[in-house]
């Protein structure tokens, strides 16, 4: 096995890696901007490497810069975390041609499952069922028009190269459509670096419920589980649980199986995420259909909830399957999911309009507890910067039932304090008084129907 | 009377989409602001001319930093 991995991430998720790395014994290298000199995931690493200025395209993003970083750091191995080059396929195939373990799935897989339309369409091959939508890139407004006409409305406009909900926009008819088409366009070339759209079936009310999948280093993919993610603003997550309250077993029991088939379509290996939505009635009748949405080929944001109640260190299970491992549980008995875990996205943002605010750390201090997790990439006196996204820490809690995870939460939030730049956190002290949220029976409209 | 319209966060400016002498209506979008991955449009609370706009493409506001001013 590699002895040394450099990790290409900042913030939670770098300090996330960097912990599972050195318990294992392994040397875990960071990389930084000038922007994050001595930054939380810079002190916690055993070495850290400039990669240059603040913004990410010329430090995270610089692909020759973070090749250059393992070289000179000596790492035999490269964990991506999640956004910035975790889902670009070169960087992976550029990583494996240097010589280096790429802790992630084959560049192939990253590279279907990217192409939202091209993933669509191969999911649909393989019998998992999509919502209707355009199973060609749209480019141009008359097609998109016409497409439009065939899938019906209310569309979902998404950038088909795109992700973490940026450049979508719900359309209720051919002007509205018309209107988005152009906003759409510009922020998927200026983000993802084409302007291809997606047109989707906008199905509402919707749960979105998501399945964590580990492919094994022999080819097999075991489900781990799934995690509900239907607290959205903006189409962004801010707080996830599991199991979902929303799905019954006979449900769970073909999503899980829906999901390991997509990740074999694909020759998945390592941690990934297939993302679903369930339609909702409103009925106390549970929901009994879903649709694949897309396929987040890296660790997600939210896995904490999945180790919570299974118990399993999915960085480490990543780093066993790279090194051609077995996991380190029995793959014909997965975990049994045992409890119940909710996350709390703690974003640099104010809690009732979700704009953003950066700023220095004047006070910062994390709760502890019975079942509290706290991943963190911040401390007092670290500088909140402009430049990258505004998570500051994530927040979870695990209780032996749903009501006892709350419970710990309520606690955890009141004993959290941030000091300097804005902060969510009383928007979760409004969450976990909210009714719906609370009952369980909630969807992806709960933030905007409490901020109406 | 002049209308200071200012940064309402720490942010970089992405567009700059008016000049000075430019003639706006009460909503219409002055200057593009980026900030941990969000577009923040910052608009006029006036309708008149722009007579000054205090930054460019590139600079980093902070918060409370004048943007522009419209008359």
């Amino acid at each position: 096995m590699f002895e040394t991995v450099l990790v290409a991430n900042r913030a939670e998720i770098a300090v996330r890696v960097i912990r599972t790395c050195q318990r294992l014994g392994l040397k875990a290298v960071a990389v930084y901007s000038e922007a994050d000199a001595g930054a939380r995931h810079v002190r916690a690493a055993d070495d850290a490497v400039l990669l240059g200025p603040a913004p990410a395209q010329q430090s995270y993003l610089d692909v020759d810069r973070v090749l250059e970083a393992a070289k000179v750091s000596g790492a035999q191995a490269v964990h991506p975390g999640y956004g910035f080059l975790a889902e670009n396929a070169d960087f992976a195939r550029r990583v494996t041609e240097a010589g280096l373990t790429w802790i992630g799935p084959p560049a192939d897989a990253i590279e279907t499952m990217g192409d939202k339309v091209a993933a669509r369409n191969a999911m649909a091959a393989v019998g998992v069922p999509v919502a209707p939508g355009s199973t060609e890139p749209v480019t141009d407004v008359g097609d998109a028009v016409r497409a439009a006409a065939g899938i019906g409305y209310p569309l979902m406009v998404k950038a088909a190269a795109g992700g973490g909900g940026i450049g979508m926009s719900a359309v209720d008819g051919e002007a509205e459509l018309r209107a988005a088409f152009e906003t759409a366009r510009t922020r998927a070339e200026r983000f993802f670096g084409s302007p291809a759209i997606l047109l989707e079936r906008y199905l509402t009310p919707a749960r979105h419920v998501e399945v964590q999948v580990l492919g094994l280093a022999d080819g097999r993919v075991v489900a781990l589980g799934e995690r509900d993610c239907s607290v959205q603003r903006r189409h962004q997550k801010v707080a996830e649980e599991t199991p979902s309250p929303g799905v019954s077993p006979q449900l769970r029991e073909r999503m899980l199986a829906a999901a390991v088939q997509a990740a074999y379509a694909v020759g998945y290996r390592g941690a990934g995420t297939v993302e679903c939505l369930v339609p909702t009635t409103g009925d106390p009748t549970p929901p009994e259909q879903f649709y694949f949405l897309e396929m987040n080929t890296r660790l997600q944001v939210e896995h904490p909830v999945t180790e919570l109640v299974t118990g399993i260190d999915l960085v480490e299970q990543q780093l066993r399957v790279a090194a051609g491992k077995p996991p380190t549980f029995d793959p014909d008995h997965p975990p049994a999911v045992r409890g119940h875990a909710v996350e709390l996205r703690v974003y640099a943002e104010d809690p009732k309009r979700f704009l953003p605010g950066p700023g220095r750390i004047t006070a910062w201090r994390e709760p502890s507890g019975d079942g509290i997790r706290v991943d963190s990439g911040y401390a007092a006196g670290d500088l909140v910067t402009p430049y990258y996204d505004p998570l500051m820490a994530k927040l979870c809690a695990w209780g032996p039932d749903r009501d006892a995870a709350l419970d710990r939460l309520r606690t955890a939030v009141a004993g959290f304090v941030v000091e300097g730049p804005k902060c969510n956190l009383p928007f979760f002290v409004e969450l976990l008084g909210n009714e719906e949220f609370v009952s369980g029976r909630y969807d992806t409209g709960l933030v905007s129907r409490m901020r109406s | 009377m002049a209308e200071e319209i200012r940064a309402e966060m720490v942010a970089n400016v992405w567009k700059v989409v008016v000049s000075a002498g430019d003639r706006v209506e009460d909503g219409d979008t002055l200057v593009i602001l980026e900030s941990m991955k969000m577009e923040i449009p910052v608009v006029s609370e006036a309708s008149g001319k722009v007579l000054e706009v205090a930054v460019n493409e590139g600079d980093v506001v902070q918060e409370g930093d004048l943007i522009a001013t419209v008359e």
